[in-house]
């Protein structure tokens, strides 16, 4: 046979298989979001909100577990991002590059692929009894903070090394210091980056549920944290909590439930997504 | 007595006239030997000009004036490197403010991703000059030097980046000045611009070394007769001659530097 045809088949042969396989993927991830959707949507209103949760399906509502959510958000943003921040600056500016340096960054990135839970046991460790935080929303969010460590440092060292090095030298050549040309010229520079890498991180930490469950958040609270050593549910575990239930009702709750945690996350993307751009652009 | 007093004298002008002196240096990064043992002096207020095929060491023995090179990994020095007598590379040497009185301008331009004002004022900010008065007569005074001012005096606030790249390399030098140094570095200033703006920078280059010690790295053969007044020719890490640009250009001593200057290699 022809060779160039059959090279040519080959090509054709290959997209088809590409097209497929890019279509399986979206049209399962459709059919799943679709199913949720209708099983859903019609179950969200402002109740739906705003009510605490109940034995009653159609008088159950997520407040307290978005509200747990809102605030391990946060904490987890205050704790991880100058620490991330502080972590990647010294390892990308400061550091000798050497052997122990290396060792460190290869350890970091491992750390991103550690499974979530084990991230939950050593927070259980430290922060709920050797700290004695107690299962509040300040040991949650202090253990998902260690968990989205890694993918802070290593997007901000990304973005930190994305500056170019003109920009250092010319820093340098003024009389700058180290310290003066990372905070006027680095970190400005490659904030629109270290935001998309934090978002990102935290977007993953909103949908986590293992850890939590393993450090004590609870299945079942009454009421919306308001401290931080108050205990606390989030969204994916009242969402495991309800599908766990054998009444339709709780599953209709927990359809509508993950509608609004995928709309979290979503948005928090595209926020991620939005600031890349817009980054991208300013660097030509 | 009156003889040794005349001595001193004597002594004390070359000095003045030799801003910068080497003796005896050797780089090295890692196991390479970029430079191989030069002694050289530079006179103040005069523009010296770098020339030699790539490679040869221009941008390393330029940058050792300002100690641009202590980043690299692996760079290592032998010998003294002086400015008014002053070994630079000494532990006691306070880097940053040597960069103060050593300013450099680098082959491409640039400038901050930041507005005119502040690139210029940066070098000033950073030593903590806060005054705003103050900083305005500076950026102005620095880019009226240039020859910038009236082209972006009614845009200090805009991106320095949407600046064409000859009004970009004005700036770079503007934001040198702005510090007031008195050496100025500059490591092939013009490759990346147009005949036109490499003409700007080349009269600006002569109307600053009334004020200054210019020190140029560049590959134009024209430029290095048009601006410089003494040239050096490099070749793999050695100073192969130094002397006044009409002399070097027109009868140079060696051989090597007559095959480079007329194009026979490199
Ligand atoms: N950071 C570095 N690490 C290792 N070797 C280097 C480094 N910088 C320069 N060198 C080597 O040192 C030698 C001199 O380099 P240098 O940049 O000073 O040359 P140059 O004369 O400025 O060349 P060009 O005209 O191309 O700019 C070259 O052989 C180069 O490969
Ligand atoms: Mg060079």
């Amino acid at each position: 046979m022809n060779n160039i045809k059959k090279n040519r088949w080959k090509d054709q042969a290959f997209k088809f298989w590409g097209i497929f396989c890019t279509l399986l993927g979206l049209v399962l991830l459709a059919i799943f979001i679709g199913s949720i959707i209708v099983d859903g949507v019609q179950r969200i209103d402002w109740d739906f909100l705003t009510s605490l949760p109940s034995r009653k399906a159609d008088r159950a509502g997520i407040y307290t577990a978005l509200m747990g959510s809102v605030w391990v958000l946060v904490l987890t943003t205050i704790i991880a991002l100058p620490v991330g921040i502080a972590a990647a600056i010294y390892l990308e500016e400061y550091a000798k590059k050497n052997r122990l340096s290396s060792l460190l960054e290869v350890n970091i990135s491992n750390l991103a692929g550690v499974p979530s839970i084990i991230y939950g046991l050593l927070g259980l460790e430290i922060f709920v009894r050797i700290m004695q935080m107690g299962a509040s929303v300040l040991a949650g969010s202090f253990t998902l903070a260690l968990l989205i460590l890694p993918i802070v440092i290593v997007s901000t060292r990304e973005a930190i090394k994305a500056v170019p090095k003109s920009i250092r030298d010319a820093s340098f050549a003024l009389g700058a210091s180290k310290w003066q040309t990372v905070s006027r010229q680095l970190l400005p520079a490659s904030f629109g980056g270290i935001l998309t890498g934090v978002i990102l991180a935290l977007s993953r930490a909103v949908g986590e549920t293992a850890p939590l469950i393993v450090i004590g958040a609870l299945t079942y609270v009454p009421f919306a944290p308001k401290s931080p050593m108050d205990e606390f549910s989030v969204l994916p575990i009242q969402i495991f909590n309800w599908i766990s239930r054998p009444q339709h009702g709780f599953e209709v709750n927990a359809a509508a439930a993950i509608i609004i945690l995928l709309l979290i996350t979503f948005m928090m993307n595209g926020i991620a997504v939005y600031f890349r751009n817009k980054w991208q652009r300013k660097l030509k | 007595m009156v003889k040794e007093k005349k001595e001193n004298i004597i002594d004390s002008n070359l000095q003045r006239k030799h801003k910068l002196r080497t003796k005896g240096v050797k780089v090295w990064y890692d196991d390479f030997m970029a430079i191989k043992g030069i002694d050289m002096n530079i006179k103040a207020n005069k523009v010296t000009a770098f020339i030699g095929p790539s490679g040869c060491g221009k941008s390393t023995f330029l940058r050792l004036f300002n100690r641009m090179n202590d980043y690299v990994d692996g760079f290592r020095l032998e010998g003294e490197v002086t400015i008014d007598g002053e070994n630079i590379y000494k532990k006691k040497v306070n880097v940053e403010q040597l960069r103060k009185q050593v300013g450099m301008v680098f082959q491409k331009p640039n400038p901050f991703p930041k507005s005119i004002f502040e690139n210029v004022a940066y070098g000033l900010k950073i030593q903590g000059l806060k005054d705003k008065k103050f900083l305005q007569e500076k950026v102005e005074r620095s880019l009226k030097r240039v020859a910038l001012w009236d082209e972006v005096k009614d845009d200090l606030n805009k991106s320095a980046l949407a600046l064409s790249g000859g009004q970009q390399q004005r700036l770079c030098i503007a934001r040198a000045l702005a510090v007031e140094p008195s050496i100025i570095l500059m490591d092939e200033p013009t490759s990346a611009l147009d005949p036109l703006s490499t003409s700007k920078i080349e009269e600006l280059i002569y109307e600053l070394k009334k004020d200054y010690t210019i020190v140029i790295v560049t590959h134009n053969m024209q430029q290095a007769s048009r601006v410089s007044d003494y040239t050096a020719f490099f070749y793999l890490g050695e100073l192969i001659e130094y002397d006044k640009t009409k002399k070097l250009f027109t009868n140079p001593e060696k051989k090597q530097t007559e095959n480079y200057i007329t194009g026979r290699f490199g």
